[in-house]
């Protein structure tokens, strides 16, 4: 990539947007006090915007790593001859879990998990297994029997099997899978505020209710970068992981 | 009869729904809609013939799926599965009315855990069974679940149960709520429709036009529901529009949805095999009639698939869009959630939940007598 075309590539500078806005909000409080001069104070004043990112990136990432380590965990398991009599199970939980609104499941994470940071990881790790376990055995099963039967040719074991052929194979598919549910997380780690769990979704909500729209514009501001700047590093990955393919 | 059961799926799922019922807490009882209750068994809150039919069930779940996989067999797993799923409710409401009878009327007896797990285990392996079905007979399925609920509800077999009583003491709400919640989907829906399917034509024509319209609406899809209605409320508001209610509610809806419509708009059309538009331009038809009679009826599966995803999507969004104020069911949820009534919080949720599956599952049913009369 030649020194110009960096200069242009988007992720760069919406990436130095982002970091502008997480430590540098207090900045703009010219513009805001301007631009709705009856709220005091114009900016939000409760946990810093990067502390706030912070606990809400914590939160994205724990419950969806946990989520695609189950997701391709089960995935791998149902697609082995062990296992097989339970893919379509797993297909229909994944389906019909897809149905359900983000919101009301999050709501219904309340009675059984209480108030607090706990409902949110609960709701976020539970959802956010249907896209990658849906993605995983598409992918996984997506691997042409002729391809696997090659290998078993070459005196691989099941396992390398696995490893070296149905795994990269699938490999983008599953991705695919997490960069949905890391997607889904991080909207509903925002919803998740409603509920006690501190995110960027905090500022919002606490505008909403004592109409403060500064604070809503604020946190919505650095939410939308922030699923903007992730959805775009999935891209990248995306693209290294076929290119790589490709290359193998 | 051999040991190793043949529908292992079956056979766990029975196990669950066994071990949930004998030990877990199938519903909970509290002194008031605030308090979280104590649990309470089926073994020592249930009527003993109500207990033998339900163990009657578990016992048969299980020996069926030790049965061989015939047709017979598997529709006789069916109708048990559906007699049990009839019979948790049927007993869940039984024993809240019964308590409630010498209660005090602050009394709240609620759904507990046991009673969730084997539901939805019910309900999965009913779907399972029913995905090997002809559609009529999902349909007739399910209507018949749906109707003896209904019935059952209408003869007031469930009042005794805290979320009907909180529906009880809601319904004027209720109704509100719940068609504004589906006008917003409704009026959403139809925006969207009538600019993403010119949208989605005119991608499928012009060449290169796609990857600038798919880059913004990705973009729009990617932000998050609550920043997307956050960042619309200040534009709004300075043109006089009101930053909060219906109007930016329905606005950040169609956004999310023109994605899904003009990628199947364009995905149905472009998938149309180019020998048959070449076959009925040989016959003389002209580009309006090639649309018309080849394209839209050809497409029209895609586009169903992309309707339904619509659909789903805003229904869940529109429960979100409750934070600025658009009402629907949304309302009860962060209305309960903010005062910690679990009761009004499923009031709101569960309705958007059911409203979601029926929408998919009837959206599902016209995919498939469309790929029926297209393959016919």
């Amino acid at each position: 990539m030649s020194k110009r075309s960096l200069w242009r590539d988007p992720l760069i500078w919406l990436s130095a947007l982002f970091v502008f806005f997480l430590v540098g909000m207090s900045l703009l409080r010219p513009v805001f006090a301007w631009a709705f001069p009856t709220i005091q104070p114009p900016i939000y004043g409760g946990d810093s915007f990067l502390m706030l990112w912070l606990f809400h990136a914590g939160l994205v990432i724990v419950s969806s790593l946990a989520a695609a380590i189950v997701g391709v965990g089960a995935a791998i398991v149902a697609t082995r001859k062990a296992g097989e009599e339970f893919r379509p199970l797993l297909e229909a939980l994944a389906t019909i879990g897809q149905t359900f609104p983000p919101a009301a499941v999050l709501a219904i994470s309340v009675p059984a998990f209480g108030y607090g940071a706990v409902p949110t990881f609960m709701a976020l790790f539970l959802y956010g297994i249907l896209p990658v376990l849906k993605n995983s055995l598409a992918g996984i099963a997506g691997v042409p029997e002729a391809v696997r039967d090659a290998g078993t040719g070459m005196g691989l074991t099941p396992w390398q099997i696995l490893r070296d052929i149905e795994l990269p194979l699938a490999a983008p598919t599953i991705l695919a899978g997490i960069r949905i549910s890391v997607i889904v997380n991080i909207g509903t780690a925002a919803i998740g505020s409603t509920v006690g769990a501190i995110t960027l979704g905090t500022p919002i909500i606490g505008g909403l209710v004592s109409d403060k729209i500064s604070y809503v514009i604020q946190g919505a501001i650095v939410i939308g970068l922030f699923a903007i700047l992730t959805d775009m590093l999935f891209e990248r990955l995306d693209q290294r992981l076929r290119q790589f393919a490709a290359r193998a | 009869m051999r040991l190793v059961p043949r529908n292992s799926v079956a056979f766990v799922l029975g196990l669950v729904v066994i071990a949930a019922c004998a030990f877990g807490s199938f519903l909970t009882e509290a002194p008031n809609r605030l308090t979280s209750g104590y649990p309470l068994s089926l073994g020592e809150a249930a009527d003993k013939p109500l207990l033998m039919v339900l163990v009657s069930c578990g016992v048969a779940l299980l020996a069926g799926s030790f049965a061989p996989a015939t047709k017979r067999n598997a529709l006789a797993l069916l109708a048990i599965a559906m007699t049990a799923l009839l019979y948790l409710f049927f007993t869940a409401g039984r024993i809240a009315t019964t308590i409630m009878a010498s209660a005090p009327p602050a009394t709240r007896v609620s759904f507990g855990w046991a009673f969730w797990t084997s539901g939805a285990c019910l309900a999965i392996l009913i779907f399972l069974a029913l995905q090997k079905r002809e559609t009529w007979m999902r349909l007739v399925i399910v209507a018949v679940v749906a109707v003896a609920l209904t019935l059952m509800a209408r003869a007031g077999q469930f009042d005794g149960l805290s979320l009907m009583r909180e529906y009880a003491a809601r319904q004027g709400d209720f109704a509100v709520e719940l068609t504004r919640h589906c006008l917003l989907v409704l009026i959403s829906v139809g925006i969207a429709l009538a600019l993403g399917v010119p949208l989605g034509i005119y991608v499928a024509r012009t060449q290169g036009a796609g990857k600038v319209i798919f880059g913004t609406l990705n973009l729009l899809q990617t932000v998050p529901s609550i920043a997307l209605f956050g960042l619309l409320i200040a534009p709004l508001s300075a043109l006089g529009l009101g930053g909060i209610g219906m109007v930016p509610a329905v606005i950040a809806l169609v956004l999310y949805a023109l994605l899904p419509i003009v990628r199947n708009t364009q995905t149905g059309i472009i998938g149309v095999d180019r020998f048959l538009i070449d076959a009925a331009a040989g016959m003389g038809m002209n580009s309006r009639q090639i649309f018309w009679r080849v394209e839209l009826p050809l497409g029209m599966p895609v586009f169903v698939a992309g309707l339904r995803i619509v659909i789903v999507q805003t229904i869940g969004l529109a429960v979100v869009a409750a934070l600025i104020g658009a009402g629907g069911l949304g309302s009860f949820v962060f209305e309960g959630i903010g005062e910690y009534a679990i009761d009004l919080v499923l009031l709101g949720a569960i309705p958007a939940i059911l409203l979601a599956l029926t929408a998919d599952f009837l959206l599902a049913l016209t995919a498939s007598l469309l790929e029926r009369k297209r393959t016919a």
